[in-house]
């Protein structure tokens, strides 16, 4: 087993995604995710990588989108106005087939907000944010470690699919420290296919004919039949991706559930302080935690919602974003009811037992 | 088992770093642990604060609503989360910067003169250690020994004088609690 | 039968969608030429902008990417920092360049990245169909300045030369112009030098062509030359802003 490293979310994921393979940074300072952004500067030197402070958040994705295009694993960071600010790249990353790797420590909004933890880019990061038709992977953690593991994943998917992925942190997982196991950096072996494995499109040094290659990195098709196939052939993808990467983890469900929580991230995590308190006092409470909010687990929702299942509990911190989601998987067979803090502020375990008990305000 | 502990100073009296050893310790000893700081402009001057959880199951809420110990290094905090602590827990207080006390009954309650302890000892440095030593002396929430390897590792090499003023510290801290 | 001239093998073989009289055509001939004659083609990348020249991504046969309004020298910073045994150039307009794109080409510029930035100033917005620029002259009649440009109202047109020159790490910079036979042989020099020192890695290179929209000016070819050469030089001065490989360069 690997060592145990205490260590900050901001941190871990930076470190997480340098084993991963990752040597292009770019991005630029914002609370509460500047560990992230020092991490880079003081670790990428050290493994012959690139880290570039950009002049705004809107050239770093461009950076992004320009590294991506040669084929590497590129990373850039932010937290919510900073992401506002990224959605144009990520819309032409999106469009140009590109994999990169986008993490969001959320804060309050909207515009300046505060600096708090907040689940308020749900809908930014799982509907769109920038322009067209376009799915971003949305990776939702909810403890450091995994926070970490979903480096790995999110560069293995967005090369996988030449789509970019986004960790969809917030403020309290980037700050907190908790142990983490870290995988492997990957060997000289792994780096080098790594680094060739997207030969077939993007751009790298060049031959004479007949080996010439012409390579465009490119979202523009002006003639409207062939930006239809080019839009078609990417709703396929998404078909593709909703199909076989849906994750989520299922906590306490059984056939005795009265009630069913949904919730991601710093939210499910506590709430399952308030299940496992629940359970205690002999009432039995499932929760179904989205590990990808985008692709949705709608199925994983409406499989559970057993014969004792009274009503479908969703806690956020926002307005009740996932709630639309929640309510598509429910489709109408129980009540689907909203817990949500706003503003940069927690819900309190017993908060989220009195929602499920119906007892809030007694 | 499951302890919460909220350590909340000024800026630079080193709450969050009691927060990370009591964390690191914990994590030394096969405990699952949380450690969450209050961040932004707050920590510039005003009560810099952090929740830490240490338990034997996986921790779900990183935050601390009660903490079962507060650490007080100065009145502001004992002010801000005082009436948080719960029903027979913990209240550990530097009485050289809590003028006022706490008025609570239902309490523990340990009063040390950090600053004038740490300053016998050589460095306002360990201040902070003392603390810690007060936490490990009253409930044995986590082992001296792996404390003590713990900044052995980091400190023997890089300033052994101060590793050996931070034992002093842990120990004189184990001391007041065991009290 | 003897070939005395043909494309250069840095243009691919389809045809350019510029206007009659444009002289975004010559500018392209004459960075495929100085890639070829560098022997540059074969580790180059090009970043297209958006403008008239969007599609010179088909044009220019090395690798290419196509960057959003005014971001193509971000892009450039991350391809030339992910892979710095290659060369890369941006090709830009006015707009794109010195409107929405000022951050981008400044900071560019101030961080000395290793590209080239071959930038087009016919003092309009030519794609979108002749609205103004912010190299637009005082006076000027553009469909979003009918009345003329009004430099009380909206300020001077931007000098784009002289503001990088104000930064030190640029290592060459220098303005020419497509405005006759003359000047375009000289520009060919200017521009073979810039590529020179990308080769050579030497810094940031900056090239300005001084051109013309015949199109949304509403004159005809020559006389859009001529209306340039008595209203445009006068405000944008031809010559060389940086040399830092000129022994007391600028």
């Amino acid at each position: 087993m690997a060592e145990k490293i205490l260590m900050k979310g901001n941190e871990a994921v930076a470190e997480a995604a340098i084993r991963a393979g990752c040597r292009l940074y770019f991005a630029y300072p914002i609370t509460p995710q500047s560990e992230l952004i020092e991490y880079m500067a003081k670790m990428m030197p050290k493994v012959d990588g690139v880290f570039v402070q950009a002049e705004s958040e809107v050239a770093a994705i461009n950076m992004v989108y320009g590294a991506s295009g040669t084929g590497r694993r590129v990373m850039t960071s932010s937290s919510s106005p900073g992401i506002s600010l990224k959605m144009e790249g990520i819309s032409y990353i999106a469009g140009a087939n590109l994999p990169a790797v986008i993490v969001n420590v959320q804060r309050g909004g909207p515009g300046l907000g505060d600096i708090q933890p907040a689940q308020g880019d749900y809908f930014q990061a799982t509907k769109g944010g920038g322009h067209g038709d376009y799915r971003l992977i949305v990776l939702a953690p909810s403890t450091v470690q995994e926070f970490a593991d979903m480096a790995d994943l999110a560069f293995d998917l967005a090369d996988k699919y030449r789509n970019p992925v986004m960790i969809l942190s917030d403020g309290l997982l980037g700050q907190m420290m908790e142990p983490v196991e870290f995988k492997p950096s990957k060997t000289k072996e792994e780096m080098e296919a790594l680094d060739k494995q997207h030969y077939d499109w993007c751009m790298y040094p060049n031959e004479d004919e007949p080996n010439h290659h012409h390579h465009e990195i490119n979202s523009l098709e002006i003639d409207p039949l062939i930006l239809e196939q080019h839009v078609i052939k990417l709703g396929k993808k998404y078909d593709k991706i909703e199909k076989n990467e849906i994750r989520y983890e299922e906590y306490n469900i059984s056939d005795e559930n009265e009630v069913v929580v949904v919730a991601f991230g710093t939210a499910a995590r506590i709430a399952k302080s308030a299940i496992d308190q629940l359970q205690e006092e002999g009432t039995s409470i499932g929760m179904i935690r989205p590990i990808t909010v985008w692709p949705y687990p709608y199925e994983a929702i409406s499989n559970v919602l057993h014969e004792k299942v009274r009503k479908v509990v969703v806690c956020e911190l926002n307005l009740g974003q996932m709630v639309e989601d929640v309510k598509l998987a429910v489709n109408g067979k129980l009540p689907v009811e909203f817990l949500g803090k706003v503003g940069g502020i927690l819900f309190t375990p017993d908060e989220i037992k009195a929602k499920i008990l119906g007892t809030e305000g007694e | 088992m499951k302890t919460e502990i909220i350590s909340s100073g000024f800026g630079g009296q080193g709450a969050l770093t009691i927060g990370k050893f009591l964390a690191k310790a914990g994590m030394g000893d096969g405990l699952n642990v949380s450690w969450l700081p209050s961040y932004g402009p707050e920590m510039r001057g005003g009560t810099a604060n952090v929740s830490v959880v240490i338990a034997d199951r996986a921790i779900a809420s990183p935050l601390v609503s009660y903490p079962d110990i507060l650490i007080a290094l100065n009145q502001p905090s004992i002010d801000k989360f005082g009436s948080d602590i719960k029903e027979k827990g913990l209240l550990i207080y530097n009485t050289d910067m809590c003028p006022h006390g706490t008025k609570r009954k239902d309490i523990d309650v340990i009063e040390a003169p950090m600053n004038s302890i740490a300053r016998e000892i050589g460095s306002m440095k360990v201040l902070n250690m003392v603390a810690i030593g007060i936490v490990i002396g009253k409930t044995g929430l986590v082992k001296y020994e792996t404390l003590e390897n713990d900044l052995t590792g980091f400190l023997q090499k890089k300033n052994p004088d101060l590793l050996e003023l931070n034992l002093i510290a842990i120990k004189k801290g184990i001391e007041i609690g065991k009290k | 039968m003897e070939i005395i001239a043909q494309r250069p093998k840095s243009l691919t073989d389809l045809q350019f969608t510029y206007c009659p009289g444009c002289t975004h055509g010559i500018s392209h001939r004459l960075i495929a030429e100085a890639m070829d004659e560098l022997d540059m083609r074969n580790n180059m990348m090009g970043v297209a902008p958006v403008g008239c020249s969007v599609f010179a991504y088909k044009f220019f046969d090395c690798d290419m990417a196509e960057a959003a309004h005014g971001r193509a020298p971000a892009l450039a910073t991350g391809m030339k920092r992910s892979r710095p045994n290659m060369h890369v150039f941006t090709y830009q307009g006015d707009g794109d360049l010195a409107a929405i794109g000022t951050a981008e080409i400044i900071h560019a510029a101030n961080r000395g990245e290793h590209i080239t930035v071959f930038f087009v100033n016919n003092a309009i917005y030519g794609m979108t169909g002749g609205q103004m620029a912010p190299t637009t002259l005082p006076g000027m009649k553009t469909s979003t300045s009918p009345y003329g440009r009004d430099e009380k109202d909206i300020g001077y047109p931007i000098k784009v030369c002289e503001l990088l020159s104000s930064l030190v790490a640029p290592y060459f910079i220098e303005r020419v112009s497509l405005l006759s036979p003359q000047d375009i042989m000289k520009a060919k020099k200017v521009v073979k030098k810039a590529l020179q020192f990308n080769k050579e890695e030497r810094g940031f290179t900056f090239v300005e062509f001084v051109s013309t929209c015949p199109t949304n000016w509403g004159l005809a070819p020559i006389d859009a030359m001529k209306w340039a050469k008595e209203n445009m030089l006068p405000f944008f001065p031809l010559g060389n802003y940086r040399d830092k490989s000129v022994e007391g360069g600028k």
